[in-house]
């Protein structure tokens, strides 16, 4: 493993700074950079240039995957596996098995959601770089942080050091790998 | 595109001849307090010596939970023939605390999930610990049907696990959809409430780390995930939080149109209606409620919360209150109409024997509480006095364990058989079960208060005026 450092980090104290940030640092071409906020804050995904998330489709799979299992659950343990005559009524129903398949697909829908979630953001993660900096427990608290990584192709540790320092950035430190 | 550029230009001309009023918007947190004030104050909360209050309440919480543990033991040791039931009241208290304490979760699943889509704002200060509410009153509910299967170490029979007897539920009974119904909210539920708790968990590892407190730290930082809060995350976190408001909506409107399944799938006179589903919705939102006012007004006042829960937003929960509420009312006066317009001999009977039968004076206590009390909320003198309101609020939890019991009590003690009529008392047992209840929501609730962030933080920052990234800058 090489021993160059992860990146660049600068503090900036309100969500208008951190705005105008992150609009510099997206302009200037950046890929590999990241803002820690304490809250999600309404436009900033703009701002960095995020596409959509796409959480959504792997929701749709967890649905769609529910209502079968449901459907195709009731149908198998009463129409195929061990058939009782209840009241007359039919071994099938997709009518009587409507409620409990709509209630896996919410369960199913759910979990996919927040496994989804995690998924994408690759969390757990105990362990980051940008944990080590010693002022970090502010981004969870009243500060924001610009994080630009070494590894982005237009990284160069002047220029770079420049930009978060003319976008207003305060604190600028090198976090460790 | 010309048009929309005309017509865009021209706007603030018209504004400026006819100078709209500013519709003036409550503040969802006073005094103009800044992100480090909201973290410090969450977290002091959890973060302070226990109080002595809290240990004083936690033990007669617990006092009064082993009346739910005692009477348990006893029913279990003995049999289902403790509680009072007997044909043709083959249930009663449990269903009807079950319907109860399920009905009092709702309001939480309300606050958190359709207040969100309906982007209600207020919603934040008080959704954290109306979510915990849910949680803590499902668990309550649960206990009733679990043991009222009589042998509860058969109660896996509920779910379709194979057994020996290759017999499989009867999934043509509401009873086997309210299984799924009612599971399906608890773990919903639960999962809603950690994907929100978790910011505030990674918050408090933070602050637990800066003070040196490696363990809590470590705790707290577990269930945190590793959050970091980086922008690319809350990009999917907000998306994910979204639609899990989305179908938590949907569910929560089933779960309680399932429950009143269980009545209205029936044959019995005044179960039998339509009305049902709606009417239980209704009622279990005015229940929540209730519930919360209980619990938000004491919290509020104890940790001095005034500038987080202002009365704005006490008005809108006193309002919501007031509209279900009346709705419930609106229920009760349609079932009437239909029992008579309905000319169906056996449903008009079973209502006039509710109203003025054996049981008139649940009856018209149910009417007292959840039909008048709300009523008080039309006064905005009323909905500034905390502890007027906290009074209402505890009336409506009276009324509305009143309504199940009513339903249950008054169409089972006169059946179709007149031979087989009685009058239906619970036994001490049911008594003492009931009652502990209360303590074992109380026990989970002090808990809460005292191990988690009784409210969002991160989403209380993000609707403080300062987290408006173009506030003073008048260009933009």
């Amino acid at each position: 493993m090489s021993t160059q450092p992860y990146g660049l980090i600068a503090m900036y104290d309100t969500p208008a700074d951190i705005m105008h940030a992150a609009e510099q640092v997206r302009d200037a071409g950046y890929k590999f950079w990241d803002v820690i906020a304490p809250f999600p804050l309404h436009g900033l995904d703009r701002a960095m240039g995020i596409r959509r998330s796409r959480v959504p489709r792997i929701s749709i799979l967890g649905g769609i995957t529910g209502f079968t299992t449901g459907m195709s659950l009731i149908y198998w343990v009463g129409a195929v596996h061990y058939r009782v005559t209840i009241g007359g009524k039919p071994f099938f129903s997709p009518l009587f098995a409507f409620p409990v398949s709509y209630e896996l697909t919410i369960l199913f829908t759910a979990f996919a959601t927040i496994g989804g979630m995690f998924l994408l953001n690759k969390l757990p993660m105990h362990y980051h770089p940008v944990m080590k900096h010693p002022t970090i427990d502010r981004g969870s608290n009243d500060r924001f942080f610009l994080v630009i990584e070494t590894r982005d192709p237009r990284f160069n540790p002047a220029n770079t050091r420049a930009l978060l320092e003319t976008s207003g950035g305060r604190e600028i430190a090198e976090l460790e790998a | 595109m010309a048009h929309s550029e005309t017509a865009t230009a021209a706007a603030p001309a018209i504004l400026n001849e006819v100078k709209p009023a500013e519709l003036p918007r409550p503040a969802l947190i006073n005094n103009h307090r800044d992100f480090a004030w909201i973290t410090d104050k969450i977290c002091g909360i959890l973060e302070e010596k226990t109080p002595t209050w809290w240990w004083w309440c936690f033990a007669a919480a617990c006092f009064v939970a082993s009346f739910t543990v005692a009477g348990i033991i006893y029913l279990v040791a003995t049999g289902i023939g403790v509680w009072g039931h007997r044909s043709p009241v083959n249930w009663a208290w449990d269903i009807v605390n079950f319907v109860f304490w399920i009905g009092i979760g709702h309001a939480g699943t309300l606050i958190s999930a359709i207040l969100c889509l309906l982007r209600q704002k207020w919603r934040t200060s008080i959704n954290r610990a109306a979510e915990a509410m849910t949680i803590f009153a499902v668990v309550c509910a649960g206990i009733f049907p679990v043991f009222h299967v009589g042998r509860v170490w058969y109660a896996w029979f509920l779910f379709p696990i194979p057994n020996y007897n290759q017999i499989w539920q009867n999934f043509r009974s509401p009873l086997e959809w309210d299984v799924f119904a009612v599971s399906t909210y608890g773990t919903v539920s639960v999962l809603f409430w950690y994907v929100g708790l978790i910011p505030d968990l990674a918050t408090l590892r933070d602050r637990f780390a800066a003070a040196g407190k490696r363990l809590r730290a470590r705790i707290y930082g577990f269930f945190a995930m590793g959050w970091r809060g980086s922008n690319r995350h809350w990009s999917n976190y907000e998306m994910a939080y979204l639609i899990l408001a989305g179908i938590a909506t949907p569910l929560v409107l089933s779960v309680h149109t399932v429950v009143s399944f269980d009545f209205a799938v029936s044959l019995i006179p005044g179960w039998h209606t339509t009305i049902f589903p709606p009417y239980f919705v209704a009622g279990a939102i005015f229940s929540g409620f209730g519930m919360v006012l209980t619990l938000m007004l004491p919290l509020r006042a104890i940790y001095k919360l005034e500038d987080l829960v202002t009365q704005y937003h006490i008005d809108c929960m006193c309002k919501i209150a007031l509209a279900t509420g009346t709705m419930v009312g609106y229920a009760y006066a349609m079932e009437f109409f239909i029992a008579w317009y309905g000319a169906n001999p056996y449903e008009g009977f079973t209502f006039i024997n509710r109203a003025f039968g054996p049981y008139a004076w649940a009856y018209w206590t149910m009417i007292t509480c959840n039909v008048i009390t709300p009523q008080f909320f039309w006064f905005k003198k009323v909905r500034q006095n905390t502890a007027m309101v906290w009074i209402l609020s505890i009336f409506i939890n009276v009324g509305m364990w009143f309504e199940r019991f009513v339903i249950i009590a008054t169409s089972l003690t006169r059946d179709f058989l007149p031979s087989s009529w009685g009058y239906y008392s619970p036994s001490i047992v049911e008594i003492f079960t009931f009652f502990g209840t209360f303590g074992v929501f109380s026990v989970l609730f002090l808990l809460f208060i005292r191990f988690l962030p009784i409210m969002p933080m991160a989403e209380l920052k993000a609707v403080s005026p300062q987290a408006d990234p173009h506030a003073g800058h008048e260009h933009h």
